[in-house]
C-alpha cells in the first residue's frame, strides 16, 4: 500500500465552530415554508456566508470557462436544439434506445412512477440475493425516495459520492444537484464523521476527512453485491449511456460488483453519439468551470460474466411533455448553474426548499411533482433572469417561474398573505398614477420609516436584505421626465 | 403499474405538436494546431490544470526508467504493479473476466490509452486496455502510455472516432479522482486513483 500524501493539519479551533443550521422541512401533506426555512439558515451567519461564497465561486469559474470558448453561445443553441429535436421525437428515440440496449445484452425495464422504479429494482435485487449496494449520485433516485424504500426492505445502500455520503450519514437531504453538502462547513463534516465513521472529532481538515471517508468506504465497495448509477445522457443510436463524475465513484459502483443497475429518466435521451460532444463540452464548464469531469464513462454492454439492467423512469415526465409552458424544462442536464447564480439560492441554502430539486431548477420542477407542497417555491425568486442567462440548454427558467405563479394562482394554491399583497400590488401596478404615487411614498418611506415598518413579517425579503438608498435624482420616472421626455408628452400614460 | 406501451402512448399523445429538426454540429477546431507538438502543448496545459502529470522520457531513459523516476518523485511504493502494456514488466497480470475484488491492493497500474483529447487533457480507454475495468479505479496510481500522434483536437473529434463501436465500456480519464465536496477544498484521490501520470510513448492500443 502506498503512503497517502502527507496530511497537513488545518483544523479550526473547536470554539470557533458554529452549529449546523437545520431548516424545517414540511411534513407529509404540508406546505414547505421556504421563507421560514431560509430564515433558519440565515440564523447561522458563518454558514450563510460560507455557502454564498462557495456557490458564487462556482458561478465565477463557470464564467471564466465559458469565456475561453469562442463558440460558447453557439453550443448553448445547439444543445437546446438537440434537446428540442429529441423531445419532439422522444417516443421514437426511446424505443430505439431500448432496442439497441437489449441488443447489447442489457435488460431494459420501464417504470411509470417512483413506486414502479423502486419495486422493479427491488425485484432485480431479490432475484440476485442482493443485500449490500453501492451507488453513485442520482437525482432521479432521490426523486423516487429510493434509499428510504430500500431501508424499509432491509437492503443496505451506501452512497459513494463524498458529498452525498456526508448527507446520508447525517440523515439529511442533498441541498444542491452537483455538490450535495455545499451548505455544510468542514466542522459539520468532522462532527458527522466522528459520530458515524469514527474520525477524530477535533480534526476538521478537508484532506483528513476525505481520506477518512475513502478508507471507510473502500471495504464497502469491495464487499457490495450490486452497484447502481444514474445517467447523464442516454444515446439512442448506440443504446449506451453516459455517466459523469469527478471521484470515479460511478465507475467503481458499476465495475466492481457483477451486477450493475442504472436508473435513467426518459428525458435523458439524445439521438446520436456525436451529440455528446456538445453536451460534454457544456456540462462541467457550466457546473464547476472545469473543461470536463475527471471521468466521463460510456456504458454499452455488461462486462464479461456481469449483468446490466436499465430502468427507464417516467415519473411525471410524459405528462410534463404535454404542458405547453413547461415542457422545455425537460431539457435540463442538472448542471446546477442556475442555482449557483441565483441570489435567493445563494442566500437561503438548498435545504430551505425542502425538495429534491432546489434553486431555480427546483422552482419549475417541484410544483409539477406536488403543487400544494411546493406552492411557495416559485416565489423564491427575484425574476432577475440570471438563471436563464447561464442555462446551457437555454431553458427560459425565469419565465417558467413566473408562469408557475400564474398556474398556482389559478389553482388557488397561493398562501393568504401572498395573495393579499399581490392583489394590492396588482391594483397599483395596473394604474400608472397610483403606481407613481406609491413609488414616491415608498421612497419617502424608505427615508423616514423605522426598520420595523420595512422589515415586517409580510415582507419575507426585507428580512434578509438591505434596501438600497434612495437615489438623489428621485425615481426613474422623475429622471426620465426631466432628461428625456418631450414636455408635451410628460403626462401621457397618467390617464 | 404503467409499462412500456403506456409510457410510449402518453409520450405520443403529449409531445409538442411540432417536429424540430436535428441541428448540424460543426467541429469547431479550426483554431487548433495541426501539428503533434502543438496539440501536445495544448493537451499538457489542460492535463496539468486537471491534476494530471506529463512526464516525457529523457534521451537516455527507457520507459521503465521514466516510470521509476515518477515513483521516486511522487514517493510511490509500487509493491503490487499491474502492467497491461508490453513495454513495462509488472508483477501482477490481468486476464479478461478476472474478478475485480482481488485488485484491491494494487498500488500502480500501467495502461496504454487509445487516444488523447487536447481540449480537455483526457485519455481514452476501453475494456480492451483496462482488461478488468475496475483496475482504472481500484489502483492507487495510474501510469498511462500515450502516443502523442493520437491526440485529437477536441471532444467533437473524439466522439467521431470508432473506438466505441464495439466496446462495452469506453471512458475518458482526465487527471486523477478528485473532490471538492468539503468546503470547496480540492482533494485528489477521492474514491479512485490518487495520481495519473502520462508518459508519451509511440505505440498503439
Amino acid at each position: 500500500m502506498s503512503a497517502p500524501d502527507p496530511i497537513k493539519s488545518r483544523n479550526s479551533p473547536k470554539a470557533a465552530r458554529e452549529a449546523a443550521p437545520r431548516p424545517d422541512k414540511a411534513g407529509p401533506g404540508e406546505r414547505q415554508n421556504h421563507r421560514k426555512a431560509a430564515r433558519q439558515f440565515l440564523d447561522s451567519p458563518e454558514h450563510a456566508k460560507s455557502h454564498d461564497t462557495r456557490v458564487w465561486a462556482m458561478r465565477q469559474r463557470r464564467d471564466t470557462a465559458a469565456e475561453t470558448i469562442d463558440e460558447w453561445e453557439a453550443l448553448r443553441d445547439l444543445a437546446s436544439q438537440i434537446k428540442t429535436h429529441a423531445l419532439t421525437h422522444l417516443d421514437d428515440y426511446l424505443e430505439q434506445f431500448a432496442d439497441n440496449a437489449a441488443a447489447n445484452g442489457v435488460h431494459v425495464h420501464w417504470a411509470g412512477d417512483a413506486a414502479d422504479h423502486n419495486r422493479i429494482v427491488h425485484e432485480i435485487f431479490k432475484d440476485h440475493g442482493v443485500k449490500k449496494v453501492i451507488k453513485s449520485k442520482s437525482m432521479l433516485m432521490e426523486e423516487c425516495g429510493f434509499r428510504h424504500y430500500m431501508e424499509g426492505v432491509g437492503i443496505d445502500i451506501v452512497e459513494t459520492d463524498l458529498g452525498e455520503r456526508i448527507q446520508q450519514l447525517d440523515a439529511e437531504d442533498p441541498s444542491h444537484v452537483v455538490v450535495p453538502s455545499v451548505h455544510k462547513m468542514r466542522s459539520d463534516v468532522a462532527e458527522v464523521f466522528s459520530k458515524t465513521i469514527g474520525s477524530d472529532p477535533d480534526n476538521d481538515d478537508a484532506y483528513y476527512l476525505t481520506e477518512q471517508q475513502r478508507q471507510h468506504t473502500r471495504p464497502l465497495i469491495l464487499d457490495a453485491d450490486a452497484g447502481m448509477t444514474g445517467a447523464n445522457f442516454a444515446v439512442a443510436e448506440t443504446g449506451g449511456f453516459v455517466v459523469c463524475t469527478n471521484e470515479g465513484n460511478a465507475d467503481l459502483s458499476a465495475n466492481v460488483p457483477d451486477l450493475h443497475v442504472a436508473s435513467i429518466g426518459i428525458e435523458k435521451i439524445v439521438p446520436k453519439r456525436s451529440d455528446m460532444g456538445v453536451f460534454i463540452r457544456l456540462l462541467s464548464r457550466s457546473a464547476l468551470g472545469s473543461p470536463i469531469t475527471q471521468y466521463t464513462s460510456h456504458f454499452r454492454s455488461p462486462k464479461p460474466g456481469g449483468e446490466m439492467h436499465i430502468v427507464l423512469v417516467d415519473n411525471g415526465r410524459s405528462k410534463r411533455l404535454g404542458q405547453e409552458r413547461f415542457w422545455s424544462s425537460l431539457k435540463c442536464i442538472r448542471c446546477g448553474a442556475c442555482m449557483n447564480t441565483c441570489p435567493v439560492f445563494r442566500r437561503s441554502g438548498g435545504l430551505s426548499y425542502g425538495a429534491t430539486y432546489t434553486g431555480p431548477l427546483g422552482l419549475i420542477l417541484d410544483p409539477s411533482i406536488d403543487a400544494y407542497r411546493y406552492s411557495n417555491l416559485p416565489f423564491a425568486s427575484t425574476l432577475n433572469g440570471s438563471c436563464t442567462n447561464v442555462c446551457p440548454v437555454k431553458i427560459n427558467i425565469h419565465e417558467q417561474i413566473f408562469e408557475w405563479r400564474k398556474v398556482l394562482a389559478e389553482d388557488d394554491q397561493i398562501p393568504w398573505t401572498k395573495r393579499k399583497t399581490l392583489a394590492a400590488a396588482g391594483e397599483v401596478l395596473a394604474n400608472p398614477k397610483s403606481y407613481r404615487t406609491a413609488v414616491k411614498s415608498a421612497h419617502s418611506a424608505l427615508k423616514y420609516l423605522p426598520g420595523w415598518a420595512i422589515y415586517n413579517k409580510l415582507n419575507a425579503w426585507g428580512q434578509v436584505r438591505d434596501f438600497p438608498d434612495v437615489p438623489a435624482e428621485g425615481t426613474f420616472h422623475d429622471w426620465y421626465k426631466k432628461n428625456r421626455m418631450p414636455a408635451d408628452a410628460a403626462t401621457q400614460g397618467d390617464h | 403499474m404503467r409499462g412500456k406501451n403506456d409510457i410510449l402512448a402518453d409520450i405520443r399523445r403529449n409531445k409538442p405538436g411540432f417536429a424540430a429538426p436535428a441541428p448540424h454540429v460543426p467541429y469547431y477546431d479550426d483554431d487548433y494546431p495541426r501539428d503533434t507538438d502543438g496539440l501536445v502543448e495544448r493537451f499538457v496545459t489542460t492535463l496539468e490544470k486537471m491534476g494530471g502529470v506529463w512526464c516525457a522520457p529523457t534521451a537516455d531513459e527507457t520507459l521503465e526508467d521514466t516510470m521509476r523516476r515518477v515513483f521516486a518523485q511522487r514517493e510511490i511504493e509500487a509493491t503490487a504493479l499491474v502492467s497491461n502494456v508490453p513495454e513495462i514488466t509488472g508483477n501482477r497480470r490481468l486476464r479478461a473476466g478476472d474478478a475485480a475484488r482481488p485488485l484491491h491492493d494494487v498500488d500502480v497500474a500501467v495502461l496504454r490509452a487509445r487516444f488523447g483529447v487536447a481540449e480537455t487533457g483526457s485519455v481514452c480507454f476501453t475494456e480492451r486496455e483496462l482488461i478488468v475495468n475496475a483496475i482504472g479505479y481500484l489502483a492507487q496510481h495510474l501510469i498511462v502510455l500515450l502516443d502523442p500522434r493520437t491526440i485529437v483536437t477536441n471532444l467533437h473529434r473524439a466522439y467521431q472516432r470508432d473506438d466505441y463501436q464495439n466496446a462495452r465500456y469506453t471512458v475518458f480519464h482526465t487527471g486523477p479522482s478528485a473532490t471538492a465536496d468539503i468546503e470547496g477544498v480540492l482533494v485528489r484521490g477521492a474514491q479512485g486513483v490518487r495520481s495519473l501520470t502520462i508518459i508519451p510513448a509511440h505505440g498503439s492500443a
